[in-house]
């Protein structure tokens, strides 16, 4: 019940807040989204007692084709669930500070969008998933396509080329379900989980569901949609998409890719993960040079990710392991990382980095903080990222060692570009143009603030998200090592 | 009732089968040929009525009442289809003074 | 609650107070409270080591506090293990540590970031003790980067400056290339072992449990981190640039403590090098060349921080020499004996620094024992001390690396002399050139000169003492010491250690004579050529030949940049803007274009003509009746 009650608070958050007109939106979504983090609380607590009977939902749908409205948040999908309901109170507090146009639709959307992300996390009857996954799709098309800085048409272009892409990418994925379908009789999970496909089938089945998640998450060569779309959103869009919206990828993999198709996996693995290391170490040589903050970011959240995906793909426990915490670490440091940009961006008006400099001498809070996010995403002991990197690489390493050295790298490479970056934004001298920066103002203290806690809280005490995700991913694991 | 159910009946199908096919060419024709669009709507309708006309015959063959119901869905559906329709053309008459569907070239691309 | 949880905890309370609320203190208090909590700790640390030093305490006190991490069968707790050697290197910390804090009250006196250096001071103190304080490989890798996010934070802490924070940016990352090794290492040992607990790892490698070639990559892949972080050859570029930040923080990060972390390490897993003797083998030739060629570059250096950060590196090769011959204790005690001396000398340089205002180039200094006694008198026997002259502490513990050579090796031997003759000559080229002879500054500079104030002087007066005694923990057999340091140590280095001493005392006598021969040799070159000679180095772009070369360190900044940093920016831009955006991003667009080209051709049959639709439909229909009857 509980669950149920999760997941509506966020679809009647939506529709209150698009009713509640302009002035009062950000008000009653940061209401509903904060009324969801308790509710979250209370069932990541169940959670970790191990009682999942509140987190269960299964009502008949559509009796032809045979469709259940099934929802399950076990250990796995409640951690993703919890990610989503903090971030979101997050991003629209961080939203909050900026004044928009016609405010009601766009808080509305973050909120629906959440809806549609709680129900991705949630669903374990494929067709309703598939409902969901597309349904993520919707509100960050719109709230990427007309709340975005610069300019409309050129934005236009870049989000619809992100739309075409991802959902193209889906399309893949229907072909899977409904290939599946007709040989289990069933969209439910267990039953897929039961099929036996021979080997032939899941050769190709394999790309089919892993084109779809390739593309959402995205990894090497299939990421070109994401640099320009997260420069062009606007940044809450930015923080959704990096924060949220590509865990979903890297869920799924856990959830539908892995247990269903385990010897196309087994095939391909060799070649995805080679993918993937690539993706490290070109996303972070392309991030040295980039300019714009944003785009940087972007480039090295594609090298961040791809690690995640690589240790996924190793099917070992520390890969498995490591890729929740990473999820999780990953979604808080990038949401940090944009919204610094946005904080930037509100007081010099660009995302342009050689127009920055010397900024430490104006605003020492800011510093701090950035600085605290900058060391998550460099992984550094005792930040959050460092307990998923070394979970990751070591599940790596037990897959082959040479793939861990090169994807080791990455704690080479983002030292590089992360403090190449913070170096030429706020130290050095003051740039000359720039003449006045407020330090942080209360309403983006209390966004960076909880940040810079869970990074150090999840960095040092880990355990907890190991404890909670172990039973799903001992499932996962015993299904796809069958 | 059984009484006419019986006299129907005794009507050989295929009479019911070659007068819609006509009733349809006739209609297919229409369509093709004539350039009002007026005229081309009865054309439409009297397709309907042929396949309407089928139907019925069949569902009397059979005893089985499904046809009937359809028919009567085909109606409601055409009745509003066609209202519609006129009220399309209506305007698009006050707008361009024809009804000519060669001089209607404006929808495409 | 243990004591000892005391002990880390307090300098990182002193790390909040003054990082959260320093800006509202007075200068005054969060110097001393900084200063304070490091004394506190080090007073912890004297009661544990009086506890081993009197035998109270004689095994180790290893302790479990809580799990971080777990998978599989594999469990890594938070734990902290204290015993003879980690006990010697919380000594040198918290106490070394202790003196600098103070020396900075009057260093940093003028800064106006002064509450923000205690700070980093306290949160470098915090990870150094975790560092050397964890029971496990990971607690050590937290401490092991912690030290230089620190290390960064403090060079670069004029961050006005761009140089400066590119010298922190450059010292982090060429750190980072250790770390991988180091993060390489753990997943060998987690692999093949299954636990990074050095008591486990201990039991294991004592057991036979760990194949050779085993032992043999994760002894490499440790040594890669230390080598980083002690800087080594072909990772020690970062150190000498490192001198940007103040010099307590030279002093304290880059000479006495955190530089030694990479030997601490070595000897703390030194039961994986005894079974590796190849990689034992590399680590004594890396230690070795390190040390020669680090010492040649010091030899014309005209930078006086520069020249005390070459010969850093230069007896940071000298201890790696020691590990890797297997003479850990006297690699230990050289670390013991060095943070002293090395300490003394960059607080030294930093008092002479304060003198001058800013002023670090010998060239422009000259005479200044006439001004500054205090500080001639420190440096001058602290430079004793590392030139290897008894009975300074640096004789004892450099010849114990020697013998240990020269049983092992004569050619390493050679090496190590030579680098030894070097060191004593440009220790005291820049002695001379600082201290004797005529003031070479501006008229304007010598006006101001003039003895440091007592926060200064009273560290150097304390750490020269120390340099003058420190050798008396490791006196050897041959002069009828018992080598106390040896025994101390005995628990953790139980194998290996007894090699130093395996050559006769004859022999011994014969390589101490020689030793402390080449160490005077260099001196008096240094003085005929500097004092009696009166020669000054050659003002910049004037060197000719093999000195230009040497000057500029072998150019090795240079290759550095022209065969990875520069290919990997060029790389940057090329696959940016050619690979990804053309190519990747390319044959995206091109679908997408083709699709585009198609669907306006196939638009055309959109005439808007309804007669030619209502034709096609019927055709359609046609055709679907057709193939329907056809396939009947």
């Amino acid at each position: 019940m509980l669950l149920i009650i999760i997941l509506s608070l966020a679809l009647a958050g939506a529709v209150f807040t698009k009713l509640s007109g302009d002035k009062l939106a950000s008000k009653v979504a940061f209401l509903f989204s904060g009324i969801n983090v308790i509710a979250t609380g209370y069932a990541l607590k169940l959670a970790s007692l191990g009682e999942f009977a509140q987190l269960q939902f299964a009502s008949a749908w559509i009796t032809s084709p045979k469709i259940d409205f099934l929802l399950n948040a076990d250990g796995l999908s409640i951690l993703m669930i919890g990610l989503t309901n903090v971030l979101i109170p997050l991003i629209v507090l961080a939203s909050s500070s900026r004044k928009l146009e016609n405010e009601s639709s766009y808080y509305g959307l973050i909120l629906f969008m959440q809806f549609a992300l709680i129900g991705v996390f949630a669903a374990m009857d494929a067709f309703l998933y598939y409902i969901f996954w597309e349904l993520t799709l919707l509100p960050i098309f719109f709230i990427a396509l007309f709340w975005g800085d610069g300019n409309k048409q050129y934005r236009s272009k870049v989000v619809l080329k992100f739309f075409i892409y991802t959902l193209a990418g889906s399309l893949f994925m229907l072909f899977t379900f409904i290939y599946l379908y007709q040989q289990a009789g069933s969209f439910n999970i267990n039953d897929l989980y039961a099929l036996e496909l021979s080997n032939k089938e899941q050769y190709w089945l394999f790309w089919a569901f892993f084109l779809a998640f390739a593309v959402k998450i995205p990894v090497f060569p299939f990421h070109t949609w994401q640099p320009e779309t997260y420069t062009e959103s606007p940044t809450a869009g930015s923080m959704l998409l990096s924060g949220i919206m590509l865990k979903m990828g890297l869920y799924s993999m856990l959830r539908w890719l892995l247990p269903i198709i385990p010897t196309g996996v087994e095939a391909w693995t060799p070649v995805v993960i080679t993918l993937c290391a690539i993706g490290i170490v070109y996303g972070s040589i392309i991030a040295f040079k980039q300019d714009n903050i944003k785009r940087l970011i972007a480039y090295s959240s594609l090298a961040h990710v791809g690690l995640i995906a690589a240790g996924i793909l190793t099917v070992t426990k520390a890969g498995f392991q490591g890729s929740v915490v990473q999820m999780i670490a990953h979604g808080f440091n990038v949401i940090g990382l944009f919204f610094v940009a946005e904080i930037i961006f509100r007081r010099l008006g660009t995302y342009d980095i050689s127009k920055m400099g010397g900024i430490r001498a104006l605003a020492p809070k800011l510093t701090t903080l950035f600085f605290i996010v900058v060391l998550a995403s460099v992984a550094l002991p005792s930040t959050n990222s460092f307990i998923g990197e070394f979970l990751l690489l070591f599940g790596l390493y037990e897959y082959n060692t040479i793939l861990a050295a090169v994807s080791g790298l990455t704690i080479i490479l983002s030292a590089v570009y992360m403090l190449r970056m913070y170096q030429r934004v706020m130290l050095n001298e003051l740039k000359s143009t720039i003449t006045a920066f407020a330090d942080l103002s209360l309403s983006e203290m209390a966004v960076m603030v909880p940040i810079a806690l869970v990074i150090f809280a999840c960095g040092v005490y880990p355990h907890y998200i190991l404890k909670v995700a172990e039973p799903a991913l001992d499932i996962i694991l015993k299904n796809t090592l069958r | 009732m059984s009484l006419l159910m019986n006299i129907f009946q005794e009507i050989p199908l295929h009479n019911y089968l070659f007068l819609s096919a006509i009733l349809f060419c006739i209609g297919v024709f229409g369509v093709l040929l004539r350039r009002n669009a007026i005229i081309i709507f009865m054309s439409i309708e009297l397709m309907f009525n042929a396949v309407n006309l089928l139907l019925v015959a069949f569902s009397t063959y059979y005893s089985d009442s499904g046809g009937q119901v359809f028919v009567f869905f085909i109606m409601a559906v055409a009745a509003a289809e066609v209202s519609v329709g006129l009220a399309i053309l209506v305007t698009i008459y006050r707008n361009l003074h024809s009804v000519d569907i060669d001089e209607l070239k404006s929808l495409k691309w | 609650m243990q004591l000892v949880y005391l002990l880390i905890l307090l300098p990182l309370i002193g790390f909040l107070v003054n990082g959260l609320f320093g800006s509202k203190l007075s200068k005054t208090v969060s110097g001393w409270l900084g200063s304070l909590v490091v004394l506190g700790s080090f007073a912890i640390s004297t009661k544990y080591f009086l506890d081993f030093y009197t035998g109270s305490l004689a095994a180790p006190i290893d302790i479990k506090a809580f799990e971080i991490l777990y998978f599989q069968n594999i469990s890594i707790h938070f734990g902290i293990l204290v015993d003879q050697l980690s006990v010697l290197w919380l000594m040198i910390v918290t106490g070394i540590g202790f003196l600098i804090h103070v020396y900075s009250i009057g260093y940093m006196h003028d800064d106006e970031n002064f509450s923000r250096f205690f700070a980093y001071l306290n949160l470098f103190i915090f990870f150094m003790l975790l560092l050397v304080l964890g029971n496990n490989l990971l607690v050590t890798y937290a401490g092991w980067e912690g030290v230089s996010l620190c290390s960064y934070f403090l060079v670069g802490f004029w961050y006005k400056n761009e140089s400066y924070s590119n010298a922190g940016k450059k010292a982090f990352i060429v750190n980072r290339v250790g770390d991988l090794g180091f993060l390489l290492a753990m997943f060998v040992l987690l692999y093949y072992v299954g636990s990074l607990n050095f008591s486990d790892l201990k039991a294991e490698a004592l057991g036979g449990n760990i194949p050779s070639n085993v032992a043999l990559a994760a002894a490499l892949f440790l040594f890669v981190g230390a080598a980083a972080k002690s800087a080594q050859i072909p990772l020690y570029t970062w150190l000498p640039d490192a001198m940007a930040g103040p010099t307590p923080v030279s002093a304290l990060i880059h000479a006495a403590t955190m530089v030694t972390a990479g030997i601490y390490l070595v000897v703390r897993t030194n039961f994986l090098y005894d079974l590796a003797p190849e990689a034992m083998q590399v680590v004594a030739v890396v230690g070795a060349a390190t040390a020669l060629f680090a010492a040649t570059i010091g030899i014309f250096q005209n930078d006086i921080k520069k020249v005390l950060a070459y010969s850093t590196v230069s007896q940071l090769g000298l201890m790696f020499l020691a590990v890797g011959v297997g003479a850990y204790t006297a690699a230990v005690f050289h670390v013991i004996t060095h943070a002293f001396f090395k300490a003394c000398l960059f607080l030294g340089s930093g008092s002479v620094i304060h003198a001058l205002h800013g002023e670090q180039d010998i060239r422009n200094m000259g005479g200044l024992k006439k001004w500054m006694p205090i500080t001639f008198v420190t440096f001058l026997i602290s430079s004793l001390a590392i030139s290897g002259i008894p009975p300074f502490s640096g004789f004892f513990s450099k010849d114990e690396i020697l013998a240990a050579a020269y049983e092992h090796n004569i050619g390493l031997w050679l090496v190590a002399s030579l680098a030894s003759l070097f060191t004593a000559f440009y220790m005291f080229r820049l002695v001379f050139l600082t201290f004797n002879t005529n003031f070479r500054g501006t008229e304007e500079q010598q006006k101001h000169l003039h003895e440091s104030p007592s926060l200064i002087t009273i560290p150097l007066i304390i750490l020269a003492a120390l340099a003058v005694v420190g050798g008396a923990m490791g006196i050897p057999e041959v002069f009828g010491g018992t080598h106390w340091m040896k025994n101390f140590l005995a628990p953790v280095v139980a194998s290996g250690s007894g090699a130093a001493h395996a050559i006769s005392h004859s022999t011994e006598l014969m390589l101490i004579s020689i030793a402390s021969i080449a160490a005077v040799v260099g001196i008096a070159f240094a003085y005929f050529r500097f004092v009696k000679g009166g020669a000054l180095p050659l003002k910049d772009g004037e060197e000719k030949g093999l000195q230009k070369v040497i000057y500029n360190k072998f150019y090795v900044d240079e290759i550095y940049n022209a065969i990875i940093v520069k290919p990997l920016m060029t790389l940057s831009s090329l696959a940016y803007e050619i690979f990804d955006v053309l190519v990747v991003d390319g044959v995206v667009n091109t679908l997408a274009s083709i699709t585009y080209w198609k669907g306006k051709q196939i638009r055309l049959l959109q005439s808007g003509n309804i007669g030619f639709y209502l034709i096609m439909m019927v055709l359609g229909a046609c055709a679907i009746l057709g193939i329907t009857i056809w396939q009947l």
